[in-house]
C-alpha cells in the first residue's frame, strides 16, 4: 500500500504552528471570537439594527429596556433622551469603532514602518533625528497630544483618527527600528546584498518580513487604545461629532441622565469595554504565540 | 553615578527643546488667523486684534517669537490666560497640587493592590486566584475610565448614596488654601468633618485613575516575580530548606521589584491622560479640567503653557525614575 504525502508548503506549516500555540491560550480563543463577531456586526450593522441610529422616536423619549417597568417592545435596550433606539446606535456604533481601529493602525504602522525602517537601516543623523522627534512625541501623554492636535485640525472623527494615529506611531518606529537594527548586519542580509539588491529590496523584501511579530502585537495593542482614545475623544466632545452613532459620544450625550437613565450609559461602556477587551486578549495570544521565548520547543 | 546623571540629562536637552517647538508650533499652526480662531463666533474688533496679535508677539518674525518663547520659560513667563488674564504658570500652579493629590493617592492605592496582587499570583500560578486576579487586571487594563467613573458615580453616590458626586469637600467648609492638598489643609483647619468630607471626595476619582496603573502594575509584578523564582539563587534558597515566605520575602521581592518601580514611574505620564478624563467626570479642579475648559473655551496660551509644563513634569518624572533605576541596579548605571 502506498500513501501520498503531499509536501506541505512552508507558509501553511508556519500557520498551523501559530494556531497551535495560539490556541493554547483559551482567553485569546474566546478574545478572537468575540472580535469575529463584532466583525459580523459591523458588517450587516444595516440588516441586524432593528431602526435607523438617528430616527428619533419623539414618544419614547428615555424609554427603559423593555424587560423593566414602562420599557418598550420595539426599544429592547431603550432608548435615549432624544428617542433613538440604544441598541441600533450600539451595532452602528461597532461600525465605527472598527473603522476608527483599522484607520490608525494603518496609519500608525505604516508611517511607523517607514521611519523605523529608515532610521534603523541609515543610522547616523537620520537615526537620531527621526528618533529624538518621536522621544518628543512620547513625551507628551497620549490623550492630552490627540486632544491638542485635535483642537488644531478641528473637532471630528477623522481628525481624531489621525491625532491618535500620530500619537502611537512611535511605538512602531522604535519597535521597527530595533528589529533592522537586530536583523541589518545578519549574513542572510549580507547574502541579498552581496547579490546585489538594492536597499529599497534590502530594507522592505529582505529585513522587514523578519521584523513582523512584534509589529503584529503592538498593532493590537494599538488597535485596542484607537477604541479607546476615540471613545474618550468623543465623550470630551472632540471625536466624532452628533449625531454619528459612536459610543463615546453616546456616553458624552448620556451624561447628564447617568442618575435618572442607567441604561444610556451602561451599554455604550459596555460595548467599549467588551471590544478592547477581547481585542486585547488576541493580543496577550498573539505575544505569546509569536514570542519564541515562551514556545516550549 | 556622576557621569549616568550627566548622560541622562544631555539626553534630554534634544528632548526640551523638541518640546518647546510642539507648543511653540501649536498655535502657529492652527489654519487661518489664530487670533481670530481665538475670537471664535463672537468676532473681535480691528484694535482688540492688534492688541492681541502684538501681546502674542503675532507681528514679529518667527525665530524672533521662538526665541523669545523660550526665553520667557527660563524666566517663568508661559504666556498669560486670555480668559482670565492671568499669567498662565500662576494659574498652572494654583490648580496643580489638586491633579497632585488626586494622582499621588491614586499611585498609592494602584501600588498597594497592584504589587500583591500580582506577587500572589506568580507564587499560586495556575490557581483560581492567579486566573480571578489576572482577569481582573485585563478588564482594568481594558477599562473606558470615562464610564468606570460614571458607573461608580451612580452606584457608589447615585443608589448608595455613599460619595459625593463632584468637587473637592463641601460648601460647607471654608478654610485658607495653605499647602493645595485639600487632605493636608482640611486636617489642618481644625474644623470637624472637613478631613473627611475632603476623604469621601477624593475615593471615588482616586479609585478611576488607579484603574489602569493597577492593572499594569499587577501584570508586571507577576511577570518580574515569575522570572526570578525561576532563576538558580532561589532554587538554592529552598534547597537549603528556607521557608516559602522567606524564599520570596527576602530573595525573589527585591529583586522582582526592580522592573516594577520603572513601571510605577511610567505610569505618571498615563495618569496624566487619565487625569483629564477623571477631572472631567468629578468636576475636579485639577489642571487636567483646566486644560478642556482652555481647549473648549479657546483660551491657546493656557493650552499653549499647560502642553509644555505637563511635558515638561513628565520628563523630569521619567528622569527621576531613570535614575532611581540606575540607583538600585548598578548593572544599568555602568552599561
Amino acid at each position: 500500500m502506498t500513501a501520498t504525502v503531499k509536501p506541505q508548503s512552508e507558509r501553511a506549516r508556519v500557520l498551523r504552528e501559530f494556531w497551535f500555540y495560539f490556541s493554547e491560550n483559551r482567553g485569546a480563543v474566546i478574545g478572537l471570537a468575540v472580535f469575529l463577531a463584532l466583525i459580523f456586526v459591523a458588517i450587516f450593522a444595516p440588516l441586524l439594527a432593528p431602526h435607523d441610529p438617528i430616527q428619533q422616536y419623539r414618544d419614547f423619549l428615555l424609554a427603559p429596556p423593555s424587560w423593566q417597568e414602562g420599557g418598550a417592545s420595539q426599544f429592547l435596550l431603550g432608548t435615549d433622551a432624544v428617542g433613538r433606539d440604544v441598541l441600533s446606535r450600539l451595532i452602528f456604533g461597532a461600525r465605527q469603532s472598527l473603522i476608527i481601529g483599522c484607520v490608525v493602525v494603518f496609519i500608525a504602522l505604516v508611517g511607523g514602518i517607514i521611519l523605523g525602517l529608515v532610521a534603523g537601516f541609515f543610522g547616523g543623523w537620520v537615526d537620531t533625528v527621526i528618533m529624538r522627534v518621536m522621544d518628543v512625541i512620547l513625551a507628551f501623554p497620549s490623550l492630552l497630544l490627540a486632544l491638542v492636535m485635535v483642537a488644531i485640525l478641528g473637532p471630528g472623527l477623522m481628525n481624531a483618527m489621525i491625532a491618535i494615529a500620530i500619537v502611537l506611531q512611535p511605538h512602531f518606529a522604535r519597535l521597527t527600528r530595533a528589529a533592522v537594527m537586530a536583523e541589518k548586519n545578519k549574513e542572510y542580509v549580507m547574502a541579498a546584498r552581496v547579490a546585489g539588491a538594492g536597499r529599497f529590496r534590502l530594507m522592505v523584501r529582505t529585513i522587514l518580513p523578519n521584523c513582523m511579530g512584534p509589529l503584529i502585537v503592538q498593532g493590537t495593542l494599538s488597535f485596542s487604545n484607537a477604541v479607546l482614545d476615540a471613545a474618550a475623544l468623543g465623550f470630551l466632545g472632540m471625536g466624532a461629532q452628533p449625531p454619528i452613532p459612536e459610543w463615546g459620544t453616546m456616553l458624552a450625550e448620556a451624561r447628564e441622565f447617568i442618575l435618572s437613565a442607567w441604561w444610556v450609559v451602561t451599554f455604550p461602556g459596555l460595548a467599549i469595554l467588551i471590544t478592547v477587551l477581547a481585542i486585547n486578549l488576541v493580543g496577550d495570544g498573539l505575544r505569546d504565540a509569536l514570542d519564541p521565548k515562551l514556545k516550549r520547543s | 553615578m556622576i557621569r549616568f546623571l550627566i548622560g541622562k540629562l544631555a539626553y534630554l536637552i534634544p528632548t526640551f527643546i523638541g518640546i518647546t517647538v510642539v507648543a511653540f508650533g501649536f498655535v502657529r499652526l492652527l489654519p487661518g488667523d489664530p487670533v481670530l480662531l481665538m475670537a471664535g463666533e463672537r468676532g473681535i474688533s480691528p484694535e482688540r486684534h492688534a492688541e492681541l496679535s502684538a501681546q502674542l508677539g503675532f507681528d514679529r518674525p518667527i525665530v524672533v517669537q521662538y526665541l523669545d518663547f523660550v526665553m520667557g520659560i527660563f524666566q517663568g513667563d508661559f504666556g498669560t490666560s486670555l480668559a482670565t488674564r492671568r499669567p498662565v504658570l500662576g494659574e498652572f500652579l494654583t490648580l496643580f497640587p489638586a491633579t497632585m493629590e488626586l494622582a499621588i493617592c491614586a499611585i498609592i492605592l494602584a501600588t498597594l493592590i497592584g504589587i500583591p496582587l500580582g506577587v500572589f499570583a506568580a507564587i499560586k500560578r495556575g490557581s483560581a486566584f492567579d486566573q480571578i486576579s489576572m482577569g481582573a487586571a485585563l478588564v482594568g487594563y481594558s477599562m473606558p475610565i470615562f464610564w468606570w467613573g460614571l458607573l461608580l458615580i451612580i452606584l457608589f453616590s447615585g443608589i448608595l448614596g455613599w460619595t459625593p458626586v463632584s468637587g473637592r469637600i463641601d460648601f460647607l467648609y471654608f478654610f485658607p488654601n495653605g499647602t493645595g492638598f485639600m487632605l493636608i489643609d482640611s486636617l489642618m483647619s481644625g474644623q470637624k468633618g472637613a478631613f473627611a468630607s475632603a476623604l469621601s471626595h477624593l475615593i471615588l476619582p482616586s479609585i478611576v485613575l488607579a484603574t489602569i496603573p493597577m492593572a499594569v502594575i499587577a501584570r508586571q509584578s507577576r511577570s518580574a516575580m515569575l522570572e526570578v523564582l525561576s532563576e538558580d539563587y532561589v532554587r538554592t534558597a529552598r534547597a537549603k530548606g528556607m521557608s516559602a515566605w522567606r524564599v520570596v520575602g527576602v530573595h525573589a521581592l527585591r529583586n522582582a521589584m526592580i522592573p516594577v518601580i520603572t513601571t510605577i514611574g511610567l505610569q505618571i505620564g498615563v495618569m496624566m491622560a487619565g487625569a483629564i478624563l477623571t477631572e472631567t467626570i468629578f468636576s475636579w479642579p485639577g489642571v487636567g479640567k483646566w486644560m478642556i475648559d482652555s481647549i473648549s473655551r479657546r483660551d491657546y496660551p493656557s493650552v499653549q503653557g499647560g502642553l509644555l509644563l505637563i511635558a515638561g513634569i513628565v520628563m523630569i518624572v521619567n528622569l527621576i525614575v531613570d535614575l532611581l533605576y540606575g540607583i538600585i541596579n548598578p548593572r544599568i548605571r555602568h552599561s
